[in-house]
């Protein structure tokens, strides 16, 4: 009897509360102007949060681009040469932070994401005219351009940097200075703009040969690499190489950095995506992947030649990963990655051990051998993983699929697109960076005097000394 | 007075150290050294190359002793230094013209 009794009040509240609400909620029909003015404010409000997420993302990673730098690559690189040029060598990269910094402001950012040609941008953003903090709708359309202009910044400052590895330990502070800042502008923005920039030949949405570059692998890799090798060519070798034994004075530092380098990289290519969304997350998945696979390819690759697995083999590894799948992190599937890794593990201590000692060239941190090497198959090896799915690149067709994007899609035509993309990389980065070096060499004069060569460049250059054993 | 140079493996200063101590040697200067004798060294790879480092790394002993404490002096050495192989090291011994205090220009045995 109680317990009927319980299940029909129960049943009576329950059957009771539609109409307890309607008696006690407040009438919701608006009028129509209010409406409006509500679902104005509301698609505001929705715009601002996902400014605030996507903007977080990519300042964060604006910064640890700027890590990769600096600490990544002053001791990455740093502790590859002897005690005599540490500071020397760090100087280098630094000095990248301090100048491309400023050119970028004055007139970088113009020349490569402004509108211009299909070359080059123009100069209407120099000084920053016209960069407000509200959304380019080209340039990622939920972040302040500001946000893009800054994120991409670093990226200029980084480009320059990777290639004093080619010439370390024998060029002047004042000639590298100069001759790194003007590599910036007249190769560095014009490739960024040719693939990022609006109406750039080789833009990924809209260009003539559109190319899959997500984060940099032809601008920032293939260009330096290449670069890096041109230099190596042109200054010629150290004093006593390869006769006299160079080891790396510390590769202690040379961990840190490497380690700070992979940490940075997923800014460096998630950032990429320009917002805080999946595609984010597939390229921090890939760059993960690929420094790992391409850790454990060199190891063995090493391991089998060499009869040891080294401490330097596996941070190299890692970083030729990386490398590689720098322009695939934002188009392919994650097993991808790991395979771009490998083969990046494998071919670029091939690279390094055998074909530089074939050529003979003194490429000193092998910043031809990682990242030339390795931008260069990225670049390719974009072209034949690209998914749709990842990266919905070409859009989508009537019945909402994506469209095929690169050959495991069955678009074979874009590794063509990016042979164009390599091909144009290499060219300009070849004519462009002899051009300045010849006209730097000879104005300035480019390599340290064989005395300053031999005291080092911290004494030579600084009038400082890295360690101090005695202080 | 007699210079005692000792040339030894970086891994046994402690024991020597101690065992000088014990037989009555207060001073002492540790140098680091590299060096090698017939002990021959290895090789290294960085990035491929193959590096032949045949510079050991090796600690030098320099004590001056009177006299009296000279072949104590070099048992202590001799029975804490020794492994049995080659790289142990060598000691080499030279008379000392004169020792002096800075402190308090105390010359002669005296000052050491």
């Amino acid at each position: 009897m109680f317990r009927r009794a319980m299940k029909l009040l129960i049943l009576l509240v329950f059957l009771g509360m539609p109409a307890l609400a309607m008696a006690v909620a407040p009438d919701i029909r608006p009028s129509p102007p209010a409406t409006q003015a509500q679902v104005a404010a509301l698609e505001q409000s929705i715009r601002d949060a996902q400014t605030s997420g996507d903007n977080a993302w990519v300042l964060i990673s604006a910064a640890l681009v700027l890590l990769m730098t600096a600490p990544g690559l002053t001791l990455f690189y740093g502790g590859l040469v002897r005690r005599k040029n540490i500071l020397g060598t760090m100087m280098q990269s630094f000095a990248m932070m301090g100048l491309i910094t400023v050119l970028w402001a004055l007139v970088g950012y113009s020349l490569a994401f402004g509108a211009g040609n299909g070359f080059i941008g123009g100069f209407e953003h120099i000084f920053l005219r016209g960069v407000s903090l509200a959304p380019n709708p080209n340039y990622g359309g939920t972040i302040p351009e500001q946000t893009f202009m800054v994120y991409q910044m670093m990226f200029a400052i980084i480009t320059p940097a990777l290639i004093t590895g080619a010439f370390a330990e024998r060029v002047k502070f004042s000639s590298m200075a100069v001759f790194l800042s003007l590599w910036s502008l007249l190769v560095y923005c014009p490739m960024a703009h040719m693939i990022w920039g609006v109406g750039g030949m080789l833009n990924t949405a809209g260009g003539r040969w559109p190319v899959f570059d997500f984060a940099g692998g032809t601008v920032v890799h293939i260009t330096s690499g290449v670069a890096a090798l041109v230099c190596a060519l042109y200054l010629g070798k150290r004093a006593g190489y390869p006769q006299e034994d160079m080891p790396p004075h510390s590769l202690v530092l040379s961990f840190a950095g490497a380690g700070l380098l992979w940490f940075g990289w997923f800014g460096f290519n998630a950032g990429s995506a320009l917002n805080a969304g999946p595609l984010a997350t597939s390229a921090f998945i890939n760059t993960q992947f690929a420094a790992a696979a391409g850790a454990i390819g060199w190891v063995i690759a090493e391991w089998m030649q060499n009869g040891k697995p080294t401490a330097l083999g596996a941070i190299s590894g890692a970083v030729a990963g990386l490398a590689t799948i720098t322009q695939a992190s934002g188009f392919v599937q994650p097993m991808s990655a790991l395979l771009i890794g490998l083969i990046a593990g494998v071919v670029c201590p091939f690279m390094v051990f055998r074909v530089k000692k074939f050529f003979g060239y003194d490429d000193s941190l092998d910043a031809f051998g990682v990242h030339g090497v390795g931008g260069t198959m990225g670049a390719l090896l974009t072209g034949l993983f690209a998914s749709g799915a990842i990266n919905a690149v070409f859009g989508k067709d009537a019945s909402g699929h994506p469209n095929p994007a690169g050959a495991i899609d069955g678009n074979w035509h874009q590794v063509a697109n990016q042979a164009v993309g390599m091909g144009i990389g290499w060219s300009l980065s070849i004519v462009g960076t002899l051009a300045l070096l010849f006209v730097v060499d000879k104005t300035m004069g480019l390599r340290v005097t064989p005395a300053e060569e031999s005291v080092g460049l911290d004494l030579s250059q600084h009038n400082e000394e890295g360690y101090d054993l005695n202080a | 007075m007699f210079k005692i140079e000792a040339v030894i493996q970086p891994a046994k200063l402690d024991v020597v150290k101690e065992a000088l101590i014990e037989a009555g040697i207060e001073g002492m200067t540790i140098l680091e050294a590299r060096g090698h004798g017939r002990q021959k060294g290895h090789t290294e790879f960085y990035r491929g190359r193959e590096y032949t480092i045949d510079l050991l790394p090796k600690i030098k002993i320099e004590l001056v002793v009177s006299d009296s404490l000279k072949e104590k002096a070099v048992q202590a050495i001799l029975g804490t230094a020794r492994t049995g192989h080659i790289g142990d090291g060598k000691i080499f011994i030279s008379p000392v013209e004169e020792a002096i205090r800075i402190r308090n220009d105390e010359r002669g045995e005296t000052a050491i």
